[in-house]
């Protein structure tokens, strides 16, 4: 049977998402089903005078109407899932609805519901909301200057926590060779799943069991958070994502909305449907970085690096989000020193309130932001001391035999080998006859650049010890159960929680090599907490590599004790026993063999097994990883800025990325794809933006850009393989690392194009009037 | 505030259907609440993203975009009327094949906007399909296997001669009204 981790399967799960069968949240009916709609705060900072809700209760087909103070008491604040330890954490209560205060434009002030779709939007809109403006403040670093309105009465200067990781012995910075400073600026970005959130409760007022379909990367945090929040035991809380329509971590969080919903079917005792509109999503959905981030990077002129400082500055918008603190701690302080060995790092962050939607995880979550500082320090640092931005990196990257290396925060990378990923990359670019093009091009006045990141990124999440040591409140452990059916077809559950990224087909690939049986006799369930044990959901690349070797262990067990059985039957000792392409064969006997429907049968009837023994062909795992993955890669992007539009041609992208065993190139390569479509899209176009007032002036399709297909050049993606040895199919993973290392790769680029002109840095994004002003302005002082 | 409601009857997939609505609903909402046709999607509310896009009549439309009342006695195809998974349409099995789609909630709608493209340009080369698909928004796959499926679906529709006008439900042109 040829082997099918490795190979490019055609996934199982596109038939139905080819022929319109999906099941979206929108897609799902239930009898009597109301529909809701959520008043939003149109005021950045107000206390709210006075909420008039009699006409909208009096419009035809309007069922209830509920306030901030209706809900008073009955749920809730919504917590956060993660309480950084050491920072001085000042969590603030979220209510579902805001009972007297609104602080940010999107801010829930009122739940309507009503029989249909379009009343229930008509009936928002008769909702009378009296604010009492306040002065706002929508920037990280203003918010926290004295003086600046206050969000939280209690919060002094408006700061959320205060975090800080390692130190550098006195002397380094001040006695080093080079000290290179730049402050960076990572924006504001939206992770747009083209589904926006979703969700629908129903409430059997007979058992008291609630259901929740909710479009969540994580069903069971979910139904472990709301449970406390809704104050319903979670053996009577079912929580299941459907289909989803991406999520990019900004589904990731526990809203609201998602418990206003469980709360009015319960009160209504009727199915209640939520979808958010495209608009709302912006304003209501949690939004991705908005990093002041502050780097010197000090070292020697002969280019040998010595130690980093960084100090980040994060916009957590009003409230603290379900991962809002761990984001711009933890995920993005404790890899400052990236790919390179730099014997010291100091890094801080400042979480800040301020009057606009809260951030939280968005694909990478803190690895981008901790990978542009890096990567974008790095080739300044190469500029000052003139030496090329590949020779510096090479000269500091952690040596193949460095593995398990420590960094200088005490993460421990698992496994790699940095240069085999940059040599494939210089060899696919030409390195050299590129910049001898460059040369000459720039001699004829254009503006080309040349691009580079070697990034390594922390993810897998995770073992139990450490995350619970830094305060998340998740056990990010992963379970499987392999259940084989009489006829030998087999059900696997598995606590992930996938929405697009095929795990259906890879994991079953695992299964499929595992069981020797065909691919299609495999079905998956997830994303239901009903069906799953307890399991932690998708996000920081953990599925394959924990969820992934959880169905490894788990099919292991399987075909331990399938081997035991055939052992039994065919009278030899288990030892004579091989399993190869689903047969147990007695070794040197041809043909005394049981197939492994065969013991899937006899393991089901239990009609003779061994003494002792319990019945039926089951088993559960769960893989608790010593340790994290820590995949790592070289992009090259080649761009031509024109200087009489400011539009930058993106002509050339090379990726190659070393996730460890790769299980399926094709899907692999599409996760790399998207992530560095979102990673360029955010150097060169993609941009939320706020005015003074906190009015998200980029709050539509129309004003935020999502790129586009015309926008890209076609990708040059390649791999190569280095396992991990952190579980037993040797993967990393791959859903983040387009993202986390196009951004830095895009704009060291374009800053390269533009170095002629002496300048270190742009803030992101690129677009072309922003870079157009620059050349001209450059242009002009020439 | 109770308004008249309109019959609106059309065929759609082959199917003539009917249903009363309001007239300011949606075509969008009329296809997945009244006939049932859930596999278009709406992924936002200013006609940006082209999750909706169906054909009427055998023109690219989003469906966001048109009032139900106004496609009233048309002809409709949605991604239900192209294949079934047992025989997929050409554009469908690229798809597959191609690995066009990962969460696959804009894919309806990008699919449709595909066969629109090549019954003006069967044969397009990359950057007329980059271009061409100007309409639609994908986020998860950074577009180059849906370039490529819908390349490998144009060449394979070229061998097959299969007709999209006439392929199964794919409009066959204005001819009522």
């Amino acid at each position: 049977m040829t082997k099918m981790v490795g190979s490019s399967v055609k996934r199982k799960e596109d038939a139905r998402l080819l022929t319109g069968n999906g099941n979206f949240a929108d897609d799902i009916t239930l009898p009597g089903m109301l529909h809701a709609s959520v008043v939003r705060s149109s005021s950045a900072h107000a206390k709210i005078k006075s909420i008039k809700v009699e006409e909208a209760l009096n419009h035809p087909g309007v069922v209830a109407v509920y306030t901030g103070k209706d809900l008073e008491g009955k749920i809730g604040p919504i917590p956060t899932s993660w309480y950084v330890p050491g920072c001085n954490l000042k969590e603030p209560p979220q209510y579902p609805l805001a009972i007297d205060h609104v602080r940010y434009v999107g801010d829930g002030v009122a739940l309507v519901i009503a029989e249909d779709r379009y009343t229930v939007k008509d009936a928002a809109e008769l909702i009378e909301v009296e604010y009492e403006d306040l002065p706002a403040v929508v920037n990280q670093k203003e918010a926290m200057e004295e003086g600046a309105p206050l969000l939280h009465e209690d919060i002094e200067n408006n700061i959320a926590l205060n975090w800080k990781a390692g130190e550098i012995p006195e002397g380094i910075m001040e006695n080093a060779e080079v000290v290179v400073k730049e402050s960076f600026y990572v924006q504001r970005v939206f992770p747009s799943p083209l589904e926006t959130r979703a969700a629908i409760g129903q409430y059997n007022p007979g058992s008291g069991e609630l259901t929740l379909w909710c479009s969540s990367q994580n069903p069971h945090i979910h139904r472990m958070v709301l449970s406390e929040v809704l104050g319903i035991s979670e053996a009577k809380f079912q929580v299941i994502a459907p289909d989803m329509g991406g999520g990019f971590g900004g589904k990731i969080g526990v809203y609201p909305d998602e418990a206003l919903i469980g709360y009015a079917a319960r009160d209504l005792e009727r199915p209640v449907k939520w979808i958010e509109e495209r608009s709302e999503h912006y304003v209501a959905a949690n939004a991705g970085r908005d990093e002041y981030i502050d780097v010197e990077l000090a070292g020697k002129k002969d280019g040998t690096l010595e130690a980093i400082r960084v100090k980040n500055t994060a916009n957590l918008g009003a409230y603290l989000s379900t991962m809002g603190a761990g984001v711009s701690t933890i995920d993005f302080g404790m890899m400052v020193t990236g790919s390179y060995d730099i014997p010291y790092a100091e890094s801080e962050t400042f979480g800040v309130y301020t009057n606009t939607t809260p951030t939280d995880a968005y694909r990478g979550a803190g690895k981008p932001e901790s990978t542009y500082q890096i990567e974008r320090i790095i080739d300044l640092f190469a500029r000052e001391i003139k030496m090329d931005p590949v020779e510096l990196r090479r000269k500091n990257f952690i040596k193949k035999e460095a593995f398990p290396y420590q960094n200088a925060h005490g993460l421990v990378y698992d496994s790699g080998d940095y240069e085999k990923p940059l040599n494939k990359a210089l060899e696919a670019i030409n390195y050299e006859e590129l910049r001898r093009e460059q040369e000459k091009k720039r001699k004829e006045g254009k503006l080309i650049g040349i691009g580079f990141s070697t990034y390594v990124e922390m993810c897998g999440f995770g073992p139990s010890e450490v995350v619970g040591a830094v305060g998340f409140q998740g056990g990010t452990w992963e379970n499987s159960t392999v259940r084989v059916h009489p006829s030998g077809k087999v059900t696997v559950f598995c606590g992930t929680s996938p929405h697009g990224q095929g795990h259906d087909t890879t994991f079953s690939q695992v299964v499929a090599d595992k069981l020797g049986i065909p691919i299609e006799d495999i079905e998956f369930v997830f994303s239901d907490t009903k069906s799953v044990s307890m399991g932690w959901g998708t996000y920081g690349s953990r599925s394959t590599a924990v969820g992934g070797a959880a169905v490894s262990f788990a099919s292991d067990r399987v075909v331990e004790k399938a081997k035991k059985i055939a052992a039994h039957e065919l009278e030899v000792s288990e030892n004579d026993i091989e399993f190869e392409n689903g047969k147990f064969q007695v070794k040197g006997v041809p043909g005394k063999e049981r197939t492994f429907q065969d013991i899937a049968h006899s393991a089901n009837m239990a009609w003779n097994l061994p003494e002792g023994m319990e019945p039926s062909l089951e088993a559960q795992y769960f893989f608790k990883p010593e340790n994290f993955v820590f995949p790592f890669g070289t992009h090259v992007a080649v761009v031509e800025i024109d200087k009489d539009t400011g539009e930058i041609d993106l002509q050339r992208y090379v990726s190659v990325d070393d996730v460890g065993t790769v299980i399926n190139p094709l899907t692999a390569e599409g996760q790399v794809h998207g992530g560095i479509a979102q990673g360029v899209g955010q150097a060169l176009w993609e941009g939320a933006v706020y005015n003074k007032n906190g009015q998200l002036v980029s709050g539509t399709l129309m004003d935020y850009t999502l790129p586009k297909a015309r926008f890209f050049p076609h990708i040059e993606s390649d791999f190569t393989e280095t396992p991990s040895p952190v579980n037993p199919l040797g993967a990393k993973g791959v859903g983040e690392v387009g993202t986390t290392a196009s951004i830095a790769c895009a704009m060291n680029a374009v800053v390269d194009a533009l170095s002629v002109y002496g300048i270190t840095d742009l803030e992101m994004p690129l677009t072309p009037e922003k870079i157009w002003k620059t050349v001209q302005e450059k242009e002009g002082n020439q | 505030m109770t308004v008249e409601k309109k019959r609106v009857s059309v065929t759609a997939n082959g199917q003539a259907c009917s249903a009363e609505v309001e007239p300011r609903k949606l075509l969008v909402h009329y296809l997945r609440d009244d006939l049932g046709l859930t596999g278009t999607h709406v992924g936002c509310d200013t006609s940006q993203c082209g999750a909706c896009s169906v054909m009427v009549d055998g023109d690219v439309v989003k469906s966001c975009t048109m009032l139900a009342v106004q496609a009233d006695h048309s002809e409709i195809t949605t991604v239900e009327g192209l294949g079934t998974a047992a025989e997929l349409h050409p554009m469908q099995q690229s798809f597959w094949e191609e690995h066009g789609l990962q969460c696959g909630y804009c894919t309806p709608g990008v699919m449709i906007a595909a066969i629109g493209l090549l019954k003006e340009n069967p044969n397009p080369t990359e950057e007329e399909i980059r271009e061409g698909l100007e309409g639609v928004i994908c986020r998860c796959t950074g577009y180059q296997f849906i370039v490529s499926a819908v390349q490998k679906a144009a060449t394979r529709i070229q061998e097959t001669g299969v007709n999209l006008n006439s392929q199964r439900l794919v409009g066959e042109g204005t001819q009522n009204d």
